[in-house]
């Protein structure tokens, strides 16, 4: 028999009609099939025809990829599945929020850390910080991480929207 | 200020019928209950819908899918909330892998009660979302007459499927304007490719003409796109003469009595179907869905084949089997544009190239995989149906079946000519099929002679709708195949579990003739050979319904039989092979 097939992670923007149900029939698509979600945001983005674009991360071999598409186009008030992976450069962002408590000496170690990735101070005490900071998924990681021993007690996180890069749609 | 009449408003209940009305449907298969009675009021006040009225709710949806698929129609049910819903849930799930276009409205506590555990609450699109195409729940009475209608599409466009519109109960007495079907726009997310691509016509075309060792292998897809479809797929199995299997939903999608048909394809299909699936070089799939119980072991799965595969749902595609070229569209067009290329390339078969092909076919043939031990003191199953195939030929009959041995007994000795004869739970398995499915037939086709073969054990699952039967006057029969034990259970324990006999064997079963009797319908008895013929023809002589119960030989198994995790060429051909092709390995243990 042929090696397995190597498993991919793929960031796929689905449209999709915003009537009640529709996340569910997503959602339930990808745990009815044993599908992975690594990451999904949904919102609406086009108010005017009641659309919203849902950004789901998820892996699989070539041809679990392929079946996730092929499934989730299937779903009636689903207009398109767009494979951003695939189409061409895109832009991946995720934001963070993080709270980080700390003694007076180790406030300083924490701004300067947040100052190195750009992370802004939304809120502030005089034993507390939330900083919030965008980028990809790696960066929030590297933030989180070094952050962590300075006393990081809670994370937000959205998870990934993704747009394709250039001129084109999607 | 004077209402026109063509904008006069109708309550919800009103809508329901005729929106119903409009999509041409004549009957509803349905349960009454409190979400829907305003419903079954403005039947009451009607007399162009006809309703049926089941014994259980599973029963209305098999009776629908019994009436679509012999049909080419929409079913349609209607049943209450909270558990009318629930018990729909396994026809809707059978429906849904068997792609049967049904319409199941459900009653719904009033909108304001939703979501507070109220009496007979269920959060039915919640629950049917996964068996089902599509759903809806409809609040505004406003939105109704379009949501009936876009269900309709749904259900009856691309790969058919049961969809569920769920009917709270002030909706249902809410007033609105009604919408005409060919008012309510098509939704834009929603459009089904069902023409094919013309370089995939083309790159088809040329995959025949090299072929050297050439297979069509048809399922249910043919039977969903109708009868057209079925007489260009045999129209186009002539023109290359090509050898032909079927899958069991693909059942009289071509003439099983021509020369060129091999027989049903997979575990227990026939000795030269399923070699021919190993060896082909081109395997040519018209609107089957390589299901695990026809490709066995995937590995092994027609190793030295290309593939093409017609299907109208893409994600069928490339989803078990990886194929070389994928034609998505629907089986007429596809067939349509496909003889047209073939035509228009001038194409003429080749018989000496494919003369070996047939050849080694014919090899195959000769083994006589379906032939059994006779008997002339005990009733073998089979041949029991061969009686039934032999007395009946010369009528309009549809089979449906129950699940288990006596559904692959049938599958392998009826044989059909023409689509929309049979009936039966391939994806699902559903026990208990038959019996609600036939009184579907029968209601669809009212001449006609309608059995439901069925297993002693199945029966029971749906024994109820007898009732129904016998209060509409239905002729529908019912050949038992008697063997005491739930067989297929009882066989893969015997082949797979060391003949321990775990709880397949029912130590009271019911005097079938007197439960016959009963309900009002006519019970007979075969209890031996000598009896068959003669139970089959008082059976088909009385116009009334009718229980056979034929008492068979309960130690039968079904051959052929690929072992599960075995490929093709490694079936079992009869009891005395067993011992030769040693143990199921471990992998295949665990398969179902």
């Amino acid at each position: 028999m042929a090696a397995p097939e190597a498993v991919e992670k793929h960031t796929m923007a689905v449209l999709v009609d915003n009537e009640p149900g529709v996340l569910a029939r997503v959602i339930g698509l990808f745990s009815g099939r044993g599908y992975n979600i690594e990451s999904l945001t949904v919102a609406e983005t086009d108010p005017n025809n009641r659309l919203s674009r849902i950004t789901i991360v998820t892996s699989g071999t070539p041809m679990i990829i392929e079946q996730i598409k092929a499934q989730l186009n299937r779903i009636v008030p689903v207009h398109g599945v767009h494979d951003l992976s695939e189409e061409g450069p895109f832009v991946e962002r995720e934001l963070a929020l993080v709270k980080v408590t700390g003694s007076a000496e180790s406030r300083a170690e924490t701004l300067r850390l947040a100052d190195i990735f750009h992370a802004r101070v939304v809120d502030t005490t005089p034993e507390s910080y939330v900083f919030e900071m965008t980028g990809s998924t790696e960066k929030l990681d590297a933030f989180i991480s070094l952050m962590a021993p300075l006393g990081v007690v809670d994370i937000s996180r959205t998870g990934v929207a993704a747009i394709s890069r250039g001129a084109g749609k999607f | 200020m004077a209402v026109q009449p063509a904008v006069r408003e109708l309550s919800g209940a009103e809508m329901v019928i005729r929106a119903l009305v409009d999509q041409n449907v004549d009957v509803v298969f349905g349960y009454p209950g409190g979400a829907v009675l305003p419903i079954y009021d403005a039947l009451f006040k009607q007399n162009q819908l006809r309703h049926i009225l089941v014994r259980h709710e599973q029963g209305a949806v098999h009776a629908a899918e019994g009436y679509a698929r012999s049909s080419g129609k929409v079913g349609v049910v209607l049943v209450t909330s909270g558990p009318g819903a629930t018990n729909a849930v396994t026809g809707l799930t059978d429906a849904l892998m068997d792609s049967v276009p049904i319409v199941c409205l459900t009653g719904q506590v009033p909108t304001h009660l939703i979501g507070n555990d109220a009496f007979q609450e269920a959060d039915t699109t919640g629950i049917t979302r996964p068996c089902t195409k599509h759903n809806y729940l409809v609040k505004d009475v406003n939105d109704l007459a379009r949501t009936l209608h876009e269900a309709f599409h749904v259900a009856r466009t691309g790969r058919p499927g049961p969809v569920v519109v769920d009917l709270p109960k002030d909706v249902l007495f809410a007033t609105g304007l009604y919408v005409a079907p060919d008012a309510t726009p098509l939704r834009k997310s929603y459009r089904p490719q069902t023409k094919p691509e013309a370089t995939r016509i083309a790159a088809a075309a040329q995959l025949i003409a090299v072929a050297k060792k050439p297979l069509f292998y048809g399922g249910g897809g043919l039977i969903n796109s109708g009868p057209r479809a079925c007489t260009l797929f045999t129209e186009l199995a002539r023109l290359t003469g090509f050898p032909v299997t079927l899958t069991l939903m693909g059942l009289g999608a071509y003439p099983a009595s021509d020369k060129q048909y091999l027989g049903l394809v997979g575990m227990h299909g026939t000795f030269e179907s399923n070699n021919a699936m190993h060896d082909c070089d081109l395997m040519i799939n018209i609107g089957a869905r390589f299901d695990d119980r026809v490709t066995g072991k995937i590995a092994a799965f027609a190793p030295h084949s290309r593939k093409i595969h017609v299907d109208i749902d893409p994600s069928s595609i490339n989803k078990n089997v990886r194929v070389d070229l994928a034609i998505v569209g629907d089986c007429a067009e596809v067939l349509t544009a496909l003889i047209a290329e073939l035509k228009a390339q001038k194409y003429k078969p080749d018989a000496a190239r494919i003369a070996p092909w047939w050849r080694q076919i014919e090899t195959w043939r000769k083994r006589e995989s379906l032939r059994y031990e006779k008997s002339d003191t005990i009733i073998k199953p089979q041949y029991a149906i061969e009686r039934l195939y032999a007395l009946t030929r010369d009528r309009d009959v549809f089979i449906t079946t129950e699940v288990g041995q006596h559904q692959m007994w049938a599958a392998q000795l009826f044989k059909f000519e023409q689509p929309f004869h049979w009936m039966t739970s391939g994806g699902l398995g559903t026990m208990g099929y038959g019996l609600p499915a036939a009184m579907g037939v029968q209601l669809a086709h009212s001449d006609a002679l309608v059995i439901d073969i069925a297993g002693e054990a199945s029966i029971l699952m749906n024994i109820q709708e007898m009732s129904t039967v016998c209060q509409y006057r239905l002729p529908v029969k019912v050949f038992i195949l008697n063997n005491q034990y739930m067989g297929m259970v009882r066989q893969w324990q015997e082949l797979l579990h060391g003949g321990r006999y775990s709880e397949s064997y029912t130590a009271a079963l019911p005097d079938f003739v007197r439960l016959a009797e009963a309900f009002g319908a006519v019970g007979l008895r075969a209890e031996k050979p000598a009896d068959v013929d003669r139970v089959i023809k008082e059976m088909i002589a009385v116009d009334r319904p009718v229980i056979v119960d034929v008492q068979v030989d309960p130690k039968e198994n079904c051959f052929p039989m690929i072992p599960s995790g075995a490929a093709h060429n490694e079936m079992l051909l009869g009891p005395s092979d067993r011992q030769s092709s040693g143990p199921v390995s471990e992998e295949g243990m665990v398969l179902v």
